[in-house]
């Protein structure tokens, strides 16, 4: 190649996954494949009741069992604190009750674990944690949030009364008041978003190794953060010095938000394998995961909007009830608060505006991130209200949205609920080419025609935008919103004297296929060979700090963590060639992965040249240290507002309720993309995600708290038969925010879908009189609000 | 995840599996398809003692189609499914099964295990009340033949002793003038039935003559819809006929509710299967 | 304890096994073939579907004292060491996969699918596919994979 040639740029380029041959060959390294010598299996004993007092715990039957090394209950960590808190609401009381180790005096959910049992393998394991007999004193049990804050409701905790974690608001209540006051037209609707599962396929678990020559652990987890949980784990949980603990996360099986947090198995894998002296495994059952890890949403909401006749809405005011569960998850109270009240306008221009949010303990299991969190709850409301508005005062909902949508010129858009400004936009030309696709020029006609024949059909239209990359520090931090530390990602970068590039990054994958993203980005910004990258990640041991891999941030802010490492890199390497080439550094240009002096391409240095020289140090400018490795630590200025319009058809079958979906379109906005074949994945993904919320999925408790959906035969996770073609489309509107211009796409399309579906179905029913209808839309719940049941 | 422990037999014969079940008593079951049972151990919700694995009976195997139906008790639905000919004389059959479960499900499972183990929401013993199965079974007694009607007693309940073995399923071909059909509301997770209506009518001049209905999934076993049957018989098999036929479904039986669907709902369903079935089996038999 | 001798992957093993202990962790566990997976106890996530004698199962729902005698092929086995299956090459064309948990299983069944239909229709994939679940994919780029596969499975060799 010669310097005048230009290298073909890799980022923008659909290419294949290099994570791909391992995991489609079954050479995969996942929580449960990892096998130490010595290893022991963990069984739990889990409490039955929901609501309990325990009144006695005999181990001494499972002890005896032959195979069987120990037997330990709460009583026995008392050593070591509770899991740790770490975003609390913010600026208000918190009465934060976290989970300990193993449940101590007293249970708060059904499945809350009681005592373990450590045998030589799990089915030993299993069959000893039957033979530990517990005693129960069984209390009343809540699993409503508006029934537990009621006066004589069953109390959890004594340190939260009334069961309230806390209370938050935002916006202007006075304005929000007056706004609905004075209104032309108020419509008023009860919202709920269900209670979701979050169903990553591989469960959560993990592995704890004690080396008792140095004091140190290294634990395997099933995690989305293992900086995080590291941090957690020693400096909360065990009040030991951060790096006395190594924390792996290898191949992650999904996370949806289930493995952000920080666990209890992690806490007693390692106390039981600092006192036994041998590894110790834990992984749950699907059933274990349905009960005890975390689940998503279970919102109670009233909603009411104001507006003209005319169309333009004036006013929203919010009050929702955000279910906690049994105990605080580790970032739970974050969700309900800065990442839904303060983004509920959506994608419009609202003047007054006011949500109040009370987050309350129930005794169901804990609620925490679930992929969108917070986002999908809010735009469901916000996208349901302005649908409701629309069909208040006979108008268009297409139109409706036009008439509201905050401009393309007035972004930065500061929306006034305590967010820092939206970075860019520009909703119409989605909503545009999301209706152009679907014929809506004449799909009026054509409904109205069916509705003669007996059909239902019904369109659904959503406009959303969300917030991505959260930061900065100082915004999101223990001042501002309550989250417990920072939200930079870091990234170290360094060239080996071969000319290989190794990228350790603080981010990591579990299927966003990050390692593929990231390495097309390094290959450009360095002018290296794709191949030639290799990006390492999930071991807290060689890879800098890092905050994890959620809230769709990990390009957004990891990947320019990366790409600012490599502007350092070209700096040195810059300098590097400006000696070697005896030029002026102002004069060499950096092309193509290549420094030369500008004018003269024929006086070039590869990066690899560059890094050869850098590495051996025969003879470096003055001053200048040996090596070409550089660290970044990018904390964003501001978060990132990707947006787009989803529309979806459906048919409805009057005769049983069942909703066909004849037709899913997405036009997303994530800014440029890196590989478009990786973010068309994440979109159908997480629409799927959307979809099943709209019309299959729930977790049903009964009153005792019993988990009545407890395992895949009653909770209905789609298939691909009950999933729909999905038709991609995207425009492109680059965020100033970051020099990369991305956005984020990972929660994109669970945000935008399931009120798509429910304005489709609610839309085919409104010949009946229906106004709006709770989630899922089952074939019962449709059949009711046609035959008024 | 984990069943509890077992002590576990092959018999390779009848009356080997006959000898141990009587030896084993209670304690005792029999192991076929294993696809309710083993998820059952699994969850502990079931923690047999003795597992009794009747799959290296060879004579049990198999599909025989003569002057009429004869399957073995341990075919799996993928035999059944696949077999062209036992499709084309038992339609409601062959649409049933391909509604069971999923391909993996299909290819342990089998059909005596099934009717043995009587899951109310199963496919199979609706078919087998409309079609007039006769279920052979053997025992220390010897051998009897159970209508499909008097086979299905409560809730997993069955006339089948404990010493008993189903060992095969008898069921007629259909001829001219003569259609089956199934349909189904399945449960979008577990994919057994909310209501799963099997139908079959006979035609005779151009007037229905005969006609039967199983309904599972619905109440706590699997029944027949007698009340709707009389109604369609003598009449013409119009739409309009059967429609008021079908509403008489889920008359005498009792209907469950649970989170899936209410008894309400249920009971509304069960006319709409009933009408689709019956609607389905006319026109075939036309 | 009981011994069995089980053909996997074409190689015969022989050890012994609880009469209770179920295929998927004699496979995991005693074989140490990890790609088979686990994702549920009720037998509805197919992460656990291998071959038994040709037709696919989830071997949660197998004993392993079951299969003395038998064939298995698991994802290891799939294809030749160092080759790809159509399927795996589909998965990858596709991005039909995104954690690659349940992928293994849906490749399995995939397979089973494609020897029953070698050219199904985009629905006959959605409905052939039932038996396993995915939570990343939306499903929709694994019905092109398997369609890639179908495709690809239909030329004869040597082209």
């Amino acid at each position: 190649m010669t310097a005048t040639e230009t290298r073909e740029r890799i980022v923008g380029r659909a290419i294949k996954r290099r994570e791909d041959p391992k995991l489609i060959t079954g050479q995969g390294n996942y929580l449960d494949d990892i096998k130490l010598p010595g290893m022991l299996h963990v069984a739990l004993v889990r409490s039955p009741y929901a609501h309990a007092n325990i009144t006695s715990i005999d181990v001494s039957r499972a002890l005896a069992m032959p195979g069987v090394v120990a037997v330990f209950t709460g009583a026995d960590m008392m050593d070591i604190n509770p899991m740790p808190a770490a975003w609390q609401a913010g600026g208000v009381k918190n009465n934060a009750v976290t989970p300990r180790a193993l449940a101590v005096g007293k249970v708060t959910l059904v499945g809350d674990p009681v005592a373990m049992v450590i045998a030589e393998d799990r089915y030993t394991a299993r069959d000893a944690a039957d033979a530990v007999d517990v005693e129960y004193e069984p209390l009343d049990a809540v699993v409503d949030a508006r029934k537990a804050v009621e006066p004589g409701a069953p109390q959890l905790h004594a340190t939260a009364p009334n069961n309230v974690v806390f209370e938050w608001e935002c916006g202007d209540q006075a304005a929000a008041d007056t706004a609905l006051a004075s209104a032309e037209v108020v419509v008023k609707e009860p919202i709920i978003n269900q209670r979701l599962i979050p169903t990553p396929m591989e469960t959560r678990g993990s592995v704890a190794r004690y080396d008792a020559a140095t004091g140190e652990f290294t634990v395997w987890m099933t995690s989305q953060a293992p900086h995080v949980h590291r941090l957690l784990l020693t400096a909360f949980v065990f009040g030991i010095p951060e790096h006395k603990l190594r924390c792996i996360a290898p191949n992650v099986g999904g996370g949806f938000g289930q493995k952000i947090f920080c666990y209890n198995d992690m806490a007693f894998t390692m106390w039981a394998s600092r006192k036994l002296g041998r590894p110790v495994k834990f992984v749950e059952d699907r059933s274990e995961n349905y009960k005890y890890s975390t689940h998503g949403r279970d919102h109670i909401s009233e909603a009411e909007i104001a507006g003209t006749r005319d169309g333009k809405i004036t006013g929203l005011r919010v009050k929702t009830w955000a279910n906690i569960g049994g105990y605080f998850s580790t970032i739970a109270a974050g969700i309900p608060t800065t990442l839904y009240g303060r983004i509920i306008n959506g994608v419009y221009k609202i003047p007054a505006v006011h949500v109040h949010v009370t987050g309350v303990y129930t005794n169901t299991a804990m609620v925490d991130a679930y992929r969108g969190a917070g986002r999908p709850e809010a735009s469901y409301l916000i996208e349901r209200m302005v649908d409701r508005f629309a069909a208040e005062i006979g108008m268009d909902p297409a139109e409706v949205r036009r008439k509201n949508f905050i401009q393309p010129h007035e972004f930065p858009y500061n929306n006034q609920l305590g967010l820092l400004p939206f970075d860019s936009g520009n909703y119409e030309p989605a909503l545009n080419k999301a209706l152009e696709t679907v014929g809506y020029g004449d799909f009026r006609a054509k409904q109205a025609e069916a509705r003669k024949q007996g059909r239902y059909l019904g369109l659904g239209i959503s406009t959303y935008v969300e917030i991505c990359g959260v930061a900065p520090s100082a915004w999101i931090g223990a001042n501002g919103q309550g989250w417990g530390a920072g939200l930079w990602e870091s990234a170290n970068i360094r060239v080996h004297l071969t000319g290989k590039v190794v990228v350790t990054t603080g981010s990591l994958p579990h299927g966003q296929g990050l390692e593929t993203t990231f390495a097309q980005v390094v290959a450009d910004e360095l002018g290296v060979n794709y191949d030639d990258v290799e990006i390492q990640w999930g071991d807290t041991l060689g890879t800098p700090f890092g905050y994890g891999t959620y809230g769709s941030r990990s390009l957004a802010v990891g990947g320019v963590a990366i790409k600012r490492s490599a502007d350092k890199i070209k700096a040195k390497a810059r300098k590097l060639a400006a000696h070697m080439l005896e030029a002026n550094e102002l004069d060499i240009v950096f092309e193509n992965g290549k420094a030369s002096v500008k004018g003269s391409p024929d006086k070039a240095k590869t990066i690899g040249e560059l890094a050869l020289a850098a590495s051996v140090a025969y003879d470096l400018p003055e001053g200048m240290e040996p090596f070409l490795d550089e660290t970044s630590y990018y904390d964003p200025p501001n978060c990132t507002f990707p947006f787009g319009t989803h529309i979806s058809v459906v048919e409805v079958d009057p005769e049983t309720g069942h909703v066909d979906l004849l037709r899913y379109i997405a036009v997303d906005d994530c800014g440029p993309q890196i590989n478009p074949l990786i973010v068309e994945g994440q979109i159908h993904g997480g629409i799927v995600q959307g979809i099943a919320q709209a019309l299959y999925e729930g977790a049903v408790y009964n009153d005792d708290g019993q988990l009545l959906s407890g395992t895949l035969m009653d909770y209905a996770v789609p298939t691909a038969a009950m999933s729909p073609h999905i038709e991609t489309d995207h425009t492109v509107t680059p965020s100033p925010v970051n020099p990369l211009g991305v956005k984020g796409a990972g929660e994109a399309g669970t945000i935008g879908s399931a009120q798509c579906v429910m304005n489709a179905v609610i839309d085919a029913l409104s010949p009946f009189g229906v106004k709006h209808l709770q989630m899922p839309a089952t074939p019962e719940r449709v059949w009711n609000a046609i035959h008024g049941g | 995840m984990i069943p509890s422990a077992f002590s576990y037999h092959a018999p390779t014969s009848v009356a080997e599996a006959l000898s141990l079940l009587q030896q084993h008593g209670d304690e005792a079951k029999i192991l076929a398809g294993g696809h309710s049972l083993l998820p059952a151990m699994k969850l502990r919700l079931a923690s047999p003692g003795v597992l009794i694995d009747i799959n290296q009976i060879a004579e049990l195997r198999g599909v025989v189609i003569n002057g009429n139906v004869n399957i073995g008790a341990l075919t799996t639905w993928s035999a059944i499914e696949t077999d062209g000919e036992l499709a084309s004389v038992c339609p409601a059959l062959a649409e049933a099964v391909a509604l069971i479960g999923d391909i993996q499900v299909r290819n342990r499972g089998t059909i005596g295990g099934s009717l043995a183990h009587a899951d109310p929401a199963a496919d199979a013993p609706a078919v087998m009340l409309a079609l007039n199965a006769q279920i052979r079974v053997t025992g220390p007694g010897g051998t009897r033949t159970i209508a499909a009607d008097d086979f299905f007693t409560d809730m997993l309940s069955t006339a089948l002793e404990p010493d008993e073995l189903i060992t095969s399923i008898t069921l007629n071909k259909l001829g001219a003038g003569e259609g089956s059909a199934y349909s189904k509301f399945a449960h979008p997770a577990s994919r057994y039935a909310i209501v799963g209506v099997a139908a079959y009518v006979k035609l005779s001049g151009g007037k229905v003559s005969a006609c039967r209905i199983g309904v599972t999934g619905a109440g706590p076993k699997a029944v027949r819809q007698t009340a709707v049957e009389q109604a369609l018989i003598g009449s013409d098999g119009s739409a309009e006929a059967i429609a008021a036929a079908a509403a008489h479904a889920g008359e005498e039986m009792d209907i469950l509710g649970d989170i899936h669907a209410s008894e309400g709902y249920r009971r509304a369903m069960t006319k709409v299967y009933v009408k689709r079935a019956l609607t389905s089996a006319v026109a075939r038999a036309r | 304890m009981a011994t069995i001798t089980v053909t996997v992957n074409g190689k015969p093993h022989t050890n012994d096994v609880e009469p209770r202990t179920l295929l998927v962790h004699y496979l995991r566990e005693q074989l140490n073939l990890t790609g088979t997976h686990i994702g549920c106890d009720t037998s509805q996530c197919g992460a656990c579907v291998v071959h038994l004698n040709g037709q696919s199962v989830k071997s949660c729902t197998v004993l392993a004292i079951q299969c003395h005698g038998a064939e298995v092929t698991t994802i290891e086995g799939l294809a030749p060491q160092g080759q790809m299956h159509a399927l795996q090459e589909g998965f990858w064309e596709k991005h039909g996969l995104q954690c690659g948990f349940c992928t293994p299983g849906m490749i399995m069944a995939a397979a089973d699918l494609l020897e029953r239909n070698p050219n199904p229709t985009d629905d006959e994939i959605r409905h052939g596919l039932e038996g396993n679940l995915c939570r990343c994919t939306g499903y929709e780029n694994i019905v092109r994979a398997v369609r890639y596969a179908a495709e690809k499975m239909a030329v004869p060799a040597g082209d």
